[in-house]
């Protein structure tokens, strides 16, 4: 399963994903520039990142829990994400994303 | 006045709490300094209430439980907490011990210090915008200490939580407040958006979607805050801006303590976890050696070995006679001592 992420510099980098996996996880172990630093519990909005157009609607919606720590994410848009409530599935192959500023 | 313990530990979180316990069994006092007004840490603050699955022997307990049963578990040592106080500055004196200094004026001896800090001091999270670093408490507060300031003032708050109803409902009695938030629902506790709601109603505050784009300096004592939702850009002329986004977490003034770090952590040995100066130690997600894995329970056994360390360097000249809690008499004597 390959992930497209686009980093802050707008560099761009394929990474290997599994099903079992947020895709917070699989970006922070590939050392990339996200702090993620609640650790995936969704309580920190350190996380976000923007999902490619025509992938966002094959995403289960946010969640009251997600939208309320968006609220203290900056630059919010409406592809808008926490990387670590999306869970990895073999339909999300080929996903498009970008890292959001800080 | 300065007061004296054995041991200094940085921060309440659950390793900071543990270590206590492995301490108190050497017979070595301590004192805990944490910017959090109560102890807990992300345990506590983050996550108090989202279950725990990988601490030993617990099939599942929350952050909050977690907290309370390690305060009740070194209950028996008489720990004193500094809370709502982060170390600003760190001195060692002659006879080698350490002088800690911390934002409310606090000075406190001690042989060691133990940094449990994990990701670091809570701190408001602040706007991203490059070069409005300057405009902080002249037109940016991010924390509210004198209300007077802001009489008579137009003032932008920014926020769904707690902080900005409350302030908004707050300020609203002194001085003209416009509220902005990126959405219509708050995550403010139901009364303070249905008293938001009223005084909106009543024109007693603006209510506004949209985020912050940008701020200019008006340099007459105003900053024009550019704001932005889906369909246009609104600008406004304040005098303050109070945006509440919630905490974040900072490594903060350690940074600068000349520890060698990596990555901004605290680079430790994994025989005492012990840092590049002598005496100082860290410990739990603060540090960082080969293998390290950020888990509670390496913190925990972390602080055993740690105490293994600062015992060395509190008793010189004893002898560290290494007990069970489970055969030791004297040991059972201190743990029910409450």
């Amino acid at each position: 399963m390959k992930i497209k992420v686009t980093n802050r510099d707008g560099k761009k980098v394929i990474l290997e994903g599994d099903s079992n996996s947020t895709l917070m996880e699989i970006i922070r172990d590939e050392g990339l520039d996200i702090e993620a630093a609640c650790g995936g519990c969704c309580a920190c909005a350190t996380c976000h990142v923007y999902i490619g157009d025509k992938w966002f609607q094959k995403i289960p919606p946010r969640n009251d829990e997600e939208e309320s720590m968006l609220d203290q994410a900056f630059n919010v848009k409406n592809n808008s994400r926490l990387s670590c409530q999306i869970n990895l599935s073999e339909e999300l192959d080929g996903l498009e994303l970008e890292l959001a500023p800080e | 006045m300065i007061e004296k313990t054995d041991v200094i530990i940085i921060g309440a979180g659950p390793v900071g709490l543990f270590s206590i316990f492995e301490l108190g069994l050497l017979n070595i006092s301590c004192h805990v300094i944490d910017n959090l007004d109560r102890p807990g840490g992300q345990c506590a603050e983050l996550y108090p209430e989202k279950p725990i699955y990988d601490i030993p022997s617990r099939i599942t307990i929350t952050g909050q439980e977690l907290t309370d049963d390690l305060l009740a578990q070194v209950k028996p040592f008489k720990p004193v907490f500094h809370l709502g106080q982060q170390v600003d500055k760190i001195t060692k004196l002659d006879s080698n011990d350490w002088i800690v200094e911390t934002s409310m004026n606090k000075s406190i001896q001690a042989r060691c210090i133990v940094i449990a800090a994990g990701a670091g001091s809570f701190v408001p999270r602040k706007i991203p915008l490059k070069n409005i670093g300057y405009l902080e408490e002249k037109n940016i507060i991010y924390a509210v200490r004198n209300k007077s300031l802001l009489e008579g003032k137009e003032l932008l708050i920014v926020g769904g939580g707690d902080s900005a109803l409350d302030w908004t409902i707050e300020l609203s009695k002194i001085a003209k407040v416009t509220l902005m938030h990126r959405r219509k629902e708050f995550k403010a506790a139901p009364d303070s958006v249905c008293k938001m709601l009223e005084l909106e109603n009543e024109k007693k505050i603006n209510f506004l979607i949209g985020q912050i784009d940008n701020i200019e300096d008006l340099n007459n004592g105003k900053i024009k805050v550019i704001t932005k939702n889906d369909e246009k850009n609104i600008e406004l002329e304040v005098d303050f801006l109070l945006p509440f986004f919630g905490l974040k977490m900072e490594i903060g003034p350690i940074a600068n303590w000349g520890l060698k770090l990596d990555k901004n952590l605290i680079k430790v040995d994994t025989e005492k976890f012990e840092t590049s100066e002598p005496s100082i130690f860290a410990i739990g997600d603060i540090n960082t050696y080969p293998g390290k894995l950020k888990l509670i329970l390496s913190g925990f056994h972390e602080a055993a070995l740690m105490a293994q360390g600062c015992f060395k360097y509190c008793f010189p000249d004893k002898k560290n006679i290494f007990r069970y809690t489970t055969s030791s008499k004297d040991l059972q004597k201190k743990l029910t001592s409450i």
